[in-house]
């Protein structure tokens, strides 16, 4: 229990929350009333702007955001009249959980769909182009697969997956009522307005930062309110200490607010209007740019995942956490030299060279540190290493850490000045991104799914591991597929791109180097079809778990309660 | 909840003590290698540090004891490139375009600067080898909208056509059609005219009706017999190379609407070395005159 002598040591900066808590148990339908109240207020806000604009993308941005708010109001209002929000206090919320698991497998699968039909783009330009369809470019479609995969897919599955570690880590329900209701459906409007925003050519034209002012603003609020949940579920643990699994997931919370806020500083042309003009620009644009790039990569697709790591591995595998003081050194030193790697993304351009140097150096320095959480990753399963042979989903969260491992080699390595000057603006960088992305969160984010379904579900076991097995060797030779044809094809692309003739001059137009990429273009969406395939795979397989038999079994972690008395207590 | 700490049976290492869901600790020292290998990059990092440009200060940054600037690689290497090349360049600039093609050496040279321009400036448009497309000139034949000598390709690479320059080669066709300049069953009749013109089987009675049309509407620029003027960048109609495309629907389709393409005039971003040699490449890879 935590005892009145680990108070001094929390987070003075907290009071509020404290006070918030402290409230008579009425409190919590009130809380509701508030939100419907402030739903019903942006709904007419919405309508208000929609109507009274004369931009045609900000009305189309104007009615998703009234259509919402509507629905949720109604929701709202549904909800507190039927007294369903007044769920016991001394379960874990579990019900948003599974949403975020639905919303998880559904934008995974379909941020996927698009990048195969991108890469079939890229493949055949002439038969995949649509000039009767121009939301279908593949300028528009490409940004829809990048958000898609990484915020969709992977910001659910962080999302849903530091509410389930947070609580069972904490022994405490989630902070705030309906709060995590909110985030996660205020989630899923920021992806919708985000994706068909860039179809209709809403954008502000930076890579993983497309969405314009409106959205941003959206966004902005709903991750404050994912840090309060996740901070106040904390601060009332039930346990003296914050596992490593929480430190991860709160550097990524913190740390991608500080960065979406910071690079989307914009003025808006009107209130009325969607376009906006960032407070930054030239080179100084550029960094910050990158500055929020490469933290996106190492806060969002490596410190959060890292989190979900560190509680299904062991969890899993059954086996105490390798070593505790390499998670903290590990942590400490990913968490200081990252955020100063995102000059290498800008070697040989405009901004000066220390700077250049700065990032390059940084970038090597983070070698180890990111090779901490592989280490301790790996080395957990030291003691059930046949587990290997039993368990696929063991196999997948292991070869997940493989491909991180390999993946924070490579970034070290691209990010050396006379190593980038080959590989910058190749496939190689695709390939370097994919074997991260497919290889690492998407197979640790599947390994987690698969733990968590069973448990959410209160199901015994998965459907089929035979169709885990078969998801994993198929999803496994389409990563290796996909990335050894972007290796050749951007170690060449890049080659021939430097070649000069006799004469001094370059040996190749662009044009030509394009189309001698065209073998490796077809191998990889050959890749991204596997891999899309192994997903809905797994879909069909979490599908067919829902309707397995219920257990009932108190052991199941879903039954299990967050320290009823000191609840009571409160 | 205070946890008692255990040993690990399997790796014989004390736990912290900590749990949290099941979920022990082992204190585990940190592998050697690992922090060894940490420690290397850092000391790598720091000798980097000293060696290159690096940290910054309040009014300007460390140089490096190796004073290494990348711009100044640039201006070096784009220098050496220049002293390469400066032989050829310099007999190119002072040589006439005739002069160029008789000597062997220097039009190697220029071929060898006119494909490296094509391949990333005009192939876009009249394709990697330079047979053009639907609305985009073959450059490899020898049919020319503007004219095929040196001097005429070197006018229409520097002015462009229909190009933001006040010496660019203009004309516009009018649109017969849209502009209700021609009646649409007289618009149907000329395509048969011009069908006929180059020779393939037409509908006789149209071609009839159609000819005082043509002689009053078309033949002021195409000719009386069709065979075009290269000054107003008519083409001929009587031969089988067609810009917009060959069939009926086609021809209907340009009398009704008159398209016209525009090509930049490179003079803007080329300096005079460079279209000469440009000039040279197109004019030895297609049938110029």
């Amino acid at each position: 229990m935590a005892s009145p002598a680990s108070q001094p040591q929390r987070l003075v900066g907290l009071n509020l929350m404290v006070t918030i808590e402290s409230k008579p148990p009425t409190a919590r339908s009130g809380e509701a009333v508030y939100f419907l109240i402030a739903t019903v207020a942006l709904a007419l806000v919405a309508a208000a702007a929609t109507a009274a604009s004369k931009d045609p993308l900000f009305q189309f941005q104007g009615w998703i955001f009234t259509i919402a708010f509507t629905l949720g109001s109604f929701a709202l209002a549904a909800g507190i009249s039927s007294g369903s929000f007044n769920s016991p206090q001394d379960r874990y919320s579990d019900g948003v959980i599974k949403a975020g698991v639905i919303a998880t497998m559904f934008w995974g699968a379909a941020g996927m769909l698009v990048g195969c039909i991108i890469a079939a783009q890229l493949s055949w330009p002439r038969i995949f182009y649509f000039p009767d369809f121009g939301f279908l470019n593949f300028g528009r479609l490409r940004p829809l697969h990048t958000s898609a995969v990484i915020f969709a897919f992977g910001g659910n599955a962080l999302i849903a997956t530091s509410f389930w570690v947070v609580q069972r880590t904490c022994r405490a329900r989630l902070f705030g009522g309906i709060a995590p209701w909110f985030v996660f459906w205020g989630y899923q409007l920021f992806i919708v307005l985000a994706g068909l925003g860039y179809l209709v050519g809403i954008t502000q034209g930076q890579e993983y930062a497309e969405p314009e002012w409106a959205t941003d603003l959206w966004l902005a609020i709903v991750w404050v309110a994912y840090l309060l949940v996740f901070l106040g579920t904390i601060w009332k643990r039930k346990e003296p200490h914050i596992y490593v699994a929480n430190w991860f997931y709160l550097a990524f919370i913190v740390t991608i607010a500080i960065l979406h806020i910071v690079n989307n500083l914009a003025l808006p042309v009107s209130f009325l209007n969607h376009r906006s003009y960032e407070v930054w620009a030239g080179v100084q644009s550029a960094l910050v740019q990158w500055w929020y790039g490469h933290n996106a990569v190492g806060f969002f697709l490596t410190a959060g995942f890292l989190g979900m790591m560190y509680y299904f591995i062991p969890k899993r595998a059954e086996r105490p956490i390798y070593s505790y003081r390499l998670s903290i050194v590990h942590f400490w030193a990913l968490i200081f030299i990252y955020i100063w790697a995102g000059p290498h993304h800008l070697h040989y351009t405009a901004l000066p060279q220390w700077a250049q140097t700065l990032g390059m150096t940084f970038s090597i320095m983070l070698w180890m540190p990111s090779w901490g959480g592989m280490i301790n990753g790996l080395m957990t399963l030291s003691g059930a290493w046949d587990k290997l042979r039993t368990d696929p989903v063991i196999r997948m969260l292991v070869v997940s850490l493989a491909f991180y491992g390999m993946s924070t080699f490579e970034g070290p390595v691209m990010s050396i000045r006379a190593v980038n000057a080959l590989s910058h603006y190749t496939d190689w960088t695709i390939g370097h991104v994919h074997s991260g992305a497919l290889g690492w969160v998407g197979f640790v984010t599947f390994g987690s799914v698969y733990c968590m379904v069973p448990w959410l579900w209160k199901k015994d076991r998965l459907y089929s591991n035979t169709l885990v097995e078969w998801h994993f060797w198929i999803a496994t030779t389409g990563i290796l597929l996909y990335i050894s044809a972007m290796w050749v094809s951007g170690i060449m692309e890049g080659l021939m791109w430097r070649e000069y003739t006799p004469q001094g001059f370059l040996a190749y137009s662009f044009v030509e180097v394009v189309a001698a990429r065209h073998v490796e273009f077809v191998i990889r969406l050959g890749g991204g079809l596997m891999y899309l395939a192994g997903a809905l795979i797994m879909i069909y397989n979490l599908w067919r778990t829902v309707q397995l038999p219920s257990s009932e079994s108190a052991a199941h972690p879903a039954n299990a309660t967050p320290a009823p008395l000191a609840l009571a207590a409160e | 909840m205070s946890h008692e700490k255990e040993t690990d049976a399997h790796s014989g290492m004390e736990t912290t003590g900590h749990e949290w869901d099941g979920i022990k600790e082992l204190d585990t020292p940190l592998p050697r290698w690992w922090l060894w290998i940490f420690y290397g990059c850092i000391a790598f990092a720091a000798v980097y540090w000293i060696l290159m440009p690096s940290w910054p200060g309040i009014t300007g940054y460390s140089h490096g004891l190796l004073h290494d600037s990348a711009r100044a690689n640039v201006v070096k290497d784009l220098a050496g490139l220049q002293a390469q090349r400066a032989t050829e360049a310099n007999r190119l600039s002072t040589a006439s375009l005739e002069t160029i093609e008789k000597d062997p050496q220097l039009q190697a040279y220029a071929l060898a600067v006119g494909q490296s321009i094509f391949g990333d400036n005009c192939a876009t448009c009249h394709g990697s080898g330079g047979t053009g497309g639907k609305g985009y000139p073959n450059l490899r034949d020898d049919v020319w909208l503007w004219g095929g000598s040196l001097e005429d390709i070197q006018r229409t690479i520097t002015y462009g056509v229909r190009a933001d320059d006040p010496n660019t080669r203009f004309s516009q066709m009018p649109s017969f059609g849209r502009d209700k300049i021609l009646q649409p069953d007289q618009v149907s009749d000329l395509t048969e005219y011009v069908v006929a013109l180059s020779h393939r089987k037409a509908d006789a009675a149209a071609v009839a009706r159609a000819a005082p049309v043509f002689q009053a509407n078309c033949a002021v620029c195409h000719g009386p017999q069709g065979l075009g003027n290269q000054a107003m960048g008519a083409p001929n109609l009587t031969d089988s190379d067609w810009l917009y495309g060959a069939d009926r629907a086609s021809i209907h389709d340009q009398i009704w609407n008159g398209h016209g393409g525009v090509m930049p005039a490179w003079g803007h971003r080329f300096d005079a070395n460079t279209i000469k040699a440009l000039t040279v490449y197109i004019h030895a890879n297609a049938g110029g005159k």
